[in-house]
């Protein structure tokens, strides 16, 4: 082994929005950029339609079963964006005056939807993320539309990063777009970053931080096996000044954790205050007869109404209607229909009406042979920011059991009185609006076999005002440790009562000038002000003049 | 292409008896033959164990192959509980997992997978990957499945691909405005 240790300015763990965004703006202002990702690396050849473990659908992501909790994240280059379905909704006012479980208000001060908004128009421009027409909307959406109407109430399309001449509606795309339809960060920010000289290695699994005697960090990492994860071929370290830390809400805590016995104290929020987003999933089993008698739809040709369970592009369409800032906090909520496809998910859905047990049996499988006429229906509440993650695991953040996929973690979440108050709304919401004058026998899914399911981990590492509750300051850097920033979705405060994807995508194009300060007072040559990776740059014209008002070189 | 060779276990017939009994009551099917004793016979067509049930927990990739002998002991030892606190008398012939009748292997698992039981992630875990077998045949390439004839599958009703294995939906959706717009949408298509 050389004795030369690697150096490079920039250090980015984790190639999803916070990491991509981050990397991105940093080597096109100048600074040398290596990104670490945990996950394989994969071409869009081999994103596939299959649910056989060891296909795409199995190396790209991750599941990890907590205590109460189970986390479901994105791990490969480009992260949650090539498992995310592509919802790209800004979250609501009233989000950023929540109080949350501390009684005061938990974001920022200098954030607002209103201060957020041009940094959500730079995401809008870099991932051409467009409001979709109920042309665009799959038979689920619609159907959910539809309903919605009968029940007297409002429902959108969603705003999407979806090019729809290319989409197929395949509903493959949590297993990656193979069709480049989605606008994944691998057809946008990564190639723009590596354009500009910076370096992704993917299967590199960081495990801890150290600081240097020069005061830089000296970064830890395992070689993972691209396809058993189980398996694990060397280490090796590398020196930054700066390190991004954007490996996701379920790991970036961790990591920390980790590092604190080298570092030294961490922030008391580091692994604490996590949200699940307040998700939680219903599934409705339709009655065709009343799909096309009472809501008038049709597919023609002989085909059910609806029975197009797999025939989508994820969710297409929300009801809004209870986004409504002048409700308490906790009865807040966005109802999506979404797609979820079988696997992992249908053995939480429960038989309405069983006589014997819900999830399992000849009643679920009764309710299996319906499996098109399922509509599933995404419920983001307010939840309380309980989650808490215990002692870190030997390596990685969870104890690994199947080849892919498949973890133990160490979150627990018990969920408050709050957030099921919260669930419990959203619940009866669902089900008023779906079984109303008989269209559909709705049941939520169960928490019993593995606890509250999220697919948007949030807030383990927030950014906020008060050091007591929050780990980082409202330019995303970890409190008492200065160099080191947290981009990814543990940033967010708290639950959206949407898709995240867009506000964590937005704080990280936020985060971006005052990294670069950093990176500057430490000695970098680095500048700010490169255009969305597509070249378009009204965004960036729109935020240059609030950055030269805050005068960010001095901060 | 796959670097690692699939590798699968290979376990005593008195565990994969007891394990399909398990996988049955997870997803029930028909008797493979008369007298088959594994097989509840309570649902008609294929279920888990004819699904290949069997063949995805063997699998490494799953994590949980080398448990499984250990797994069936465990779920049998459990049986032989319940039967004693129920005042039932087991047949000697089969394990005695294998020897409950249907709803008492249902209560039992329901009782192993109850928060708090001290073993229910094994059992959890367990059920996941035999529920698996039969949603998405996990241990089969899903169109070669679809042309074999995977029962679950086809009983959910999912299509073949096209000739290239992928699938696409020309017609996708009703196409046309189904709903009012919520009245603060921004023009972009937020909530405002």
């Amino acid at each position: 082994m050389s004795d030369t240790i690697e150096r490079t300015d920039v250090l980015v763990i984790g190639s999803g929005f916070g990491g991509a965004i981050a990397a991105y703006h940093l080597a096109a202002g100048g600074a040398k950029v290596t990104v670490l990702e945990r996950g394989p690396w994969l071409k869009n050849d081999e994103f596939e339609h299959d649910y056989q473990l060891g296909s795409s659908y199995t190396r790209i992501f991750d599941f990890v079963v907590g205590d109460g909790m189970s986390v479901l994240g994105g791990n490969c280059v480009g992260g949650g964006s090539v498992v995310y379905f592509a919802a790209m909704p800004r979250a609501p006012k009233f989000v950023f005056d929540r109080h949350g479980s501390i009684g005061r208000r938990m974001w920022p001060k200098s954030v607002s939807r209103e201060t957020l908004d041009p940094w959500y128009d730079r995401i809008e421009e870099s991932l051409s993320v467009s409001k979709q027409e109920w042309n665009d909307a799959s038979y689920a959406g619609g159907l959910w539309g539809a309903a919605c109407d009968h029940a007297g109430r409002t429902a959108n399309p969603l705003a999407a990063a979806i090019d729809n001449s290319k989409c197929v509606n395949c509903n493959f795309m949590m297993a990656g777009c193979r069709f480049e339809a989605k606008q994944s960060l691998t057809v946008n920010y990564l190639p723009g970053a590596l354009a500009h000289g910076a370096e992704i290695r993917p299967l590199h699994e960081v495990q801890y931080l150290e600081r240097t005697p020069e005061g830089d960090y000296r970064v830890h990492y395992n070689i993972v096996d691209d396809e058993d994860y189980r398996l694990q071929s060397g280490s090796g370290v590398i020196e930054a000044k700066i390190v991004v830390m954007a490996a996701g809400a379920a790991a970036t805590p961790v990591i920390l954790q980790r590092s604190e016995a080298h570092l030294g104290t961490m922030p008391h929020a580091v692994g604490r205050y996590f949200s699940g987003n307040g998700e939680r999933l219903n599934t409705a089993i339709l009655n065709e007869d009343k799909v096309a008698e009472i809501l008038g739809l049709s597919r023609g040709d002989g085909q059910l109404p609806y029975g197009a369970n797999a025939i989508g592009k994820g969710p297409t369409v929300a009801s809004w209607d209870k986004l409504d800032g002048s409700l308490p906090e906790y009865s807040r909520y966005s109802l999506e229909q979404l797609y979820f496809p079988p696997g992992l998910g249908t053995i939480l859905a429960q038989a309405p009406d069983a006589s014997g047990p819900t999830w399992f049996g000849k009643e679920k499988k009764e309710i299996l042979k319906n499996w098109k006429s399922w509509l599933t229906i995404f419920c983001m509440t307010e939840d309380d920011n309980e989650g808490v993650f215990g002692p870190p695991p030997a390596t990685g953040n969870a104890h690994r059991i199947s080849q892919q996929l498949l973890g133990r973690g160490n979150l627990s979440y018990k969920p408050t009185d709050n957030t099921w108050h919260g669930w419990n709304q959203a619940d009866a919401d669902v089900k008023e609006i779906l079984e109303k004058d008989g269209l559909a026998k709705v049941m939520p899914w169960t928490n019993d076999l593995v606890g509250a399911y999220t697919v948007h981990p949030l807030a383990s590492c927030r950014m906020g005002d008060d050091p007591n509750t929050s780990a980082l300051d409202d330019t995303n850097e970890l409190r008492g440790h200065s160099g080191i920033f947290v981009t990814d979705g543990s940033a967010v405060p708290g639950a959206l009562t949407v898709n995240p994807a867009m506000t964590i995508a937005a704080l990280a194009e936020r985060a971006v000038p005052h990294i670069v300060a950093a990176a500057q007072a430490k000695g970098i040559a680095v500048t700010y002000g490169a255009p969305a990776p597509t070249g378009y740059k009204s965004g960036r014209n729109a935020v240059l003049p609030l950055l030269r008002k805050k005068q960010l070189a001095d901060a | 292409m796959r670097r690692i060779p699939i590798r699968k276990v290979d376990i005593a017939a008195d565990a994969t008896f007891t394990l399909e009994a398990y996988a049955d009551t997870i997803v029930p099917g028909e008797k493979r033959w008369p007298g088959d004793r594994a097989i509840a016979g309570v649902s008609t067509g294929g279920g888990a164990v004819s699904c290949g049930a069997l063949d995805l927990l063997r699998w490494d990739a799953t994590g949980i192959h080398d448990g499984l002998e250990d797994l069936a002991s465990q779920v049998n030892e459990h049986a032989r509980a319940f039967a004693e606190k129920a005042g039932l008398t087991l047949d000697e012939t089969v394990p005695p997992f294998v020897s409950l009748d249907y709803d008492d292997r249902v209560r039992l698992i329901e009782e192993l997978t109850t928060p708090g039981h001290p073993e229910k992630d094994f059992w959890v875990l367990l059920s996941l990957f035999c529920n698996m077998a039969y949603d998405s045949a996990a241990h089969l390439h899903t169109d070669e499945a679809l042309e074999e004839g995977h029962a679950g599958l086809t009983a959910m009703g999912i299509t073949a691909p096209d000739a290239d294995g992928l699938w696409r939906f020309q017609d996708f959706g009703y196409g046309r405005q189904l709903a009012d717009l919520h009245p603060d949408t921004t023009p972009s298509g937020s909530p405002a």
